[in-house]
């Protein structure tokens, strides 16, 4: 392959938004966090197929405010990847407002998500499907309180003034984990939201 | 996401790399060797990264545990010499067997060859550290605290005693209700944390560090073979992980995964379990395999027969790998389709195994063999695995593992493929690699000695338990009837396992002896082809003051190969000496395409690792608060670690220039 090595061409230095180490890095843990989604509903299914029991219990869930909630986590996500074009184009007061707006979607999310378990008339030790819609969606909410404490901390790097139009590798490499954070929940959203209406017709 | 085009003239972000030579003793070299070494004393010792110190760490402190997992093999022996002996309860005994395998599989293969791979694979790819080097510090602390962690459990007689696959429904609450199984189920998850950061580091380095000129298709075996392990654990560690994380909540939330009453199932228990269990068989013999295609050939004067088809019989074992896990649920019932076609793949899986068995018997056959010592453990090594591997293929057969389910000839069979295929790989390559790590040859006399006796006990050990399976002795039982007609087996079987131990003690007397008194080693003194042995013997703090540019896959065997004159270039190259720095290049054919600044030293791994630890410390003894302020410990520590770097040039917002400039 790589006859002839060229050594006299100018090379990027440092954290280098593609070529750092830590972009390669975060999509590994992608890789991983997602096959641990993969086996959550592999499980699911799993024990759907095997089960006796109602399924699910209440009969298929209300989509309404799931729906908007997803609507609302997605919006985030655009929201970083807003932020770190303002970023890349040297407007980081821009790119300040638009990581508070993320976060606070983000923090949306997780208090509709709250409300949406009290509502369940059933909890984790109910029943089988109790135990798994818990342990799924807390999986999942774990994975966005990571998230978010990750947005915070890149929200007060980005107020210190600590990236600019040049270098900002640790916004792209931590929205790349809430992008990952939000399309997994397309899947958990529709495997136990939507799955259900599949299933029942 | 691109990157907005940097000013030219701005060298804190662009630069031209310096090239020049930096022998030993030069002001260069003595600069590089300041930004690369560690603190002395206690400080360095906890806070380095350097991968060479971690490598060792990781071999030793597995090599302690391979120790205590033969110790409890030795004592379950004396128990099983004789029969109806009383030496240990029942209860102990379970303690005892379900401790050897998770210590020898969990704690010792795979840690082992994670040692040689981070020790080696900075040196064989020719980079200064790994591309991580905080994560790897990382993931030997986390090794070491679960390690711990599991033991602790242990003198307080409470250690897991449900055996290593730990199947439900024995492991659950209703039958097991003590902590043990709680002391495995979280130590698990905690020592998957530490594979899965280990592997996404020689994932991310074996795409980006290698030297320019390396590559793809010239990186030597035990790259490939680590490589393929370690996108194996990344897709196969959350299976289990999640395994134990049911199994935690089925006995500490009230869950009803595994509980058949409420509808779950025991049977998800095994298909999660062996979704990673069969893939992680080949990540502890895969890496060990590579370790006997680069060393092998040294010992044969020619290199490796079938370069290409060995790499790619590497990958072929891991991805079949993955389709042969309803092989240990045979007997479970299912349906017969599915036991045919697992039956199948896991008959097609010995095809790949079988090119590299050819290949090594080719290179030996064609070369000219020196009979050193760790020529024999690999020579060793290839007969073991061809009978390790034809009983594999037996019990792939599923009549046949109908008949030999659960019984002694399955535990022969894993033990022929573990020590064979692991710990003779593993002792050749401490033979091997010793003078690279140490600086010192090892005792000659004694290592021949070494290798009979390991040799000669492993087999008069091991053998006989076939046919204590065929005789129909079950696994797992702590003692037996003596006019079941397993009497003798069992006495030869114990006499030699003591046998292969004492091979083993001979090994560590030569280490001992060796590390003391050995001859001092010159930087290549087998005369060896690959990059590591281009450094000196033991390698200083930054690996290369230049870093080498490779022009074939045999770098220190050009002159002599058909090749034609020498083209790989090791004295004059990039410099990089502003601050820790290290070349990045192009994922498959190594072409330079950034200056990678490498971290220094910090405590960050070991406390966010020990707090980790506690993190789980806590959840098992039902310390909430505990742990949570833990979390927030280890949310702290990630943070202080991950703090936006100068020499990045995040953080400069003047015009100052990057700290670590090279004035000499």
């Amino acid at each position: 392959m790589a006859e002839r090595v060229q050594l006299d061409k100018l090379l990027p230095v440092g954290s280098a938004g593609k070529r750092s180490g830590g972009w390669w890095g975060m999509w590994t843990l992608i890789v991983t966090e997602g096959s641990l989604f993969g086996y959550l509903l592999f499980t699911y299914f799993y024990l759907a197929s095997q089960t006796e029991q109602y399924w699910p219990p209440e009969g298929p869930p209300l989509l309404w405010m799931p729906g908007l909630n997803t609507g609302i986590l997605l919006t985030s996500s655009l929201f970083v990847w807003v932020c770190e074009r303002c970023l890349a184009s040297g407007r980081p007061r821009w790119s300040l407002a638009s990581m508070a707006i993320a976060l606070m979607l983000g923090m949306g999310f997780v208090l509709i998500q709250l409300n949406e378990w009290q509502k369940k008339s059933f909890d984790m030790t109910t029943n089988l499907y109790g135990s798994l819609y818990f342990t799924i969606t807390g999986f999942h909410m774990l994975h966005v309180l990571v998230g978010l404490f990750i947005l915070m901390i890149l929200l007060i790097w980005i107020a210190l003034g600590y990236f600019d139009h040049r270098r900002y590798a640790a916004v792209t490499i931590g929205g790349l984990y809430w992008h990952f954070v939000d399309v997994v929940w397309l899947f958990v959203f529709s495997t136990l939201y939507l799955f259900p209406y599949l299933d029942s017709t | 996401m691109s990157d907005v085009a940097p000013k030219p003239s701005d060298q804190r972000l662009e630069r031209m790399p310096d090239i020049g030579c930096a022998p030993a003793g030069s002001p260069a070299e003595r600069h590089l060797a300041e930004l690369w070494e560690s603190a002395p004393g206690w400080r360095g010792w906890l806070s380095t990264v350097d991968h060479k110190e971690i490598g060792l760490r990781y071999l030793g402190t597995a090599f302690i545990f391979l120790l205590m997992g033969g110790i409890e093999a030795l004592i379950m022996r004396l128990q099983l010499a004789r029969p109806d002996q009383t030496l240990l309860t029942p209860d102990q005994y379970n303690q005892l067997f379900t401790m050897h395998g998770v210590t020898m599989i969990f704690l010792y293969s795979l840690p082992v060859l994670s040692g040689f791979s981070n020790y080696l694979w900075p040196l064989m790819l020719g980079s200064r550290d790994m591309a991580f080097p905080r994560l790897n510090a990382l993931s030997y602390w986390i090794f070491l605290f679960s390690g711990i962690f599991l033991y602790s459990s242990f003198p307080l007689g409470q250690g897991p005693n449900a055996g290593w696959f730990n199947y439900v429904p024995f492991a659950g609450l209703e039958y097991n209700p003590g902590p043990n199984i709680d002391v495995y189920a979280l130590g698990m998850v905690l020592l998957g944390i530490s594979t899965t950061v280990g592997s996404i580091n020689f994932v991310v380095t074996l795409f980006r560090m290698r030297a320019p000129g390396m590559s793809i298709d010239r990186v030597p075996i035990l790259v490939w073979g680590t490589l393929t392990a370690s996108v194996a654990n990344i897709f196969a560690v959350p299976s289990v992980s999640l395994a134990f994380f049911l199994l935690w909540l089925d006995r500490h939330a009230g869950t009803h995964f595994f509980d058949v009453i409420n509808g779950g199932k025991p049977m998800l228990w095994q298909h999660l379990f062996w979704m990673f269990g069969h893939p992680w068989v080949y990540a502890v013999v895969l890496p060990a395999m590579g370790i006997v295609s680069d060393a092998l050939p040294t010992f044969c004067r020619r290199p490796l027969v079938g370069y290409s088809a060995v790499a790619l019989s590497t990958m072929a074992t891991m991805l079949l790998g993955f389709g042969v896990w309803i092989h240990h649920l045979f007997a479970a019932g299912l349906p017969t389709l599915a036991m045919s076609f697992f039956g199948a793949t896991s008959m097609v899986i010995s095809i790949p195994s079988a090119v590299a068995v050819f290949a090594w018997i080719a290179t030996i056959w064609l070369g000219r063999p020196v009979f050193n010592t760790p020529f024999l453990f690999f020579a060793g090594f290839v007969l073991l695995f061809v009978i390790g591997g034809l009983s594999g293929v037996m019990t792939a057969a599923v009549p046949l593992d109908f008949q030999l389910n659960e019984t002694y000839f399955v535990v022969a069979h894993l033990h022929y493929v573990l020590i064979g295929i692991n710990v003779f790989p593993v002792v050749g390559g401490i033979y091997y690699w010793f003078p690279k790590f140490f600086g010192r040859m090892m005792n000659e006399t004694l290592g021949k000695w070494s290798f009979w006796v390991m040799f000669i006990g492993f087999n008069l050990g091991f053998f006989p338990m076939h046919l204590a399976g065929l005789l129909g002795m079950p696994r797992r039982i702590y003692t037996y009837a003596p006019n079941m007609g397993w009497n003798t087996v069992n006495l030869v079987t114990s006499i030699g396992s003591f046998i292969f131990a004492a091979g083993i003690l001979i090994f560590l007397v030569n280490v001992a002896v060796s590390l003391r008194r050995g001859a001092v080693a010159s930087a290549n003194p087998w005369d060896a082809p690959t990059l590591e042995w281009a450094t000196s013997s033991p390698p200083p703090a930054y690996n290369f003051a230049v870093i080498p540019l490779v022009a074939s896959r045999h770098p220190l065997w050009e002159d002599r190969l058909a090749e034609g004159e020498s083209r790989t270039r090791l004295k004059e190259g990039y410099l990089l000496m502003e601050g820790r720095e290290t070349i990045g290049t192009t994922p498959l054919d190594a072409k330079p395409d950034i200056i990678l600044k490498m971290p220094d030293d910090s405590y960050a791994p070991f406390f966010l690792g020990l707090f980790s630890a506690l993190v789980f410390t806590g959840l098992l003894l039902d310390w909430r608060q505990f742990t949570i302020l833990m979390l927030l410990a280890s949310g702290l520590s990630l943070v202080v670690w991950l703090w936006p770097r100068k020499s990045l040039l995040q953080r400069v917002t003047s015009g100052k220039r990057a700290e670590g400039g090279f004035h000499g």
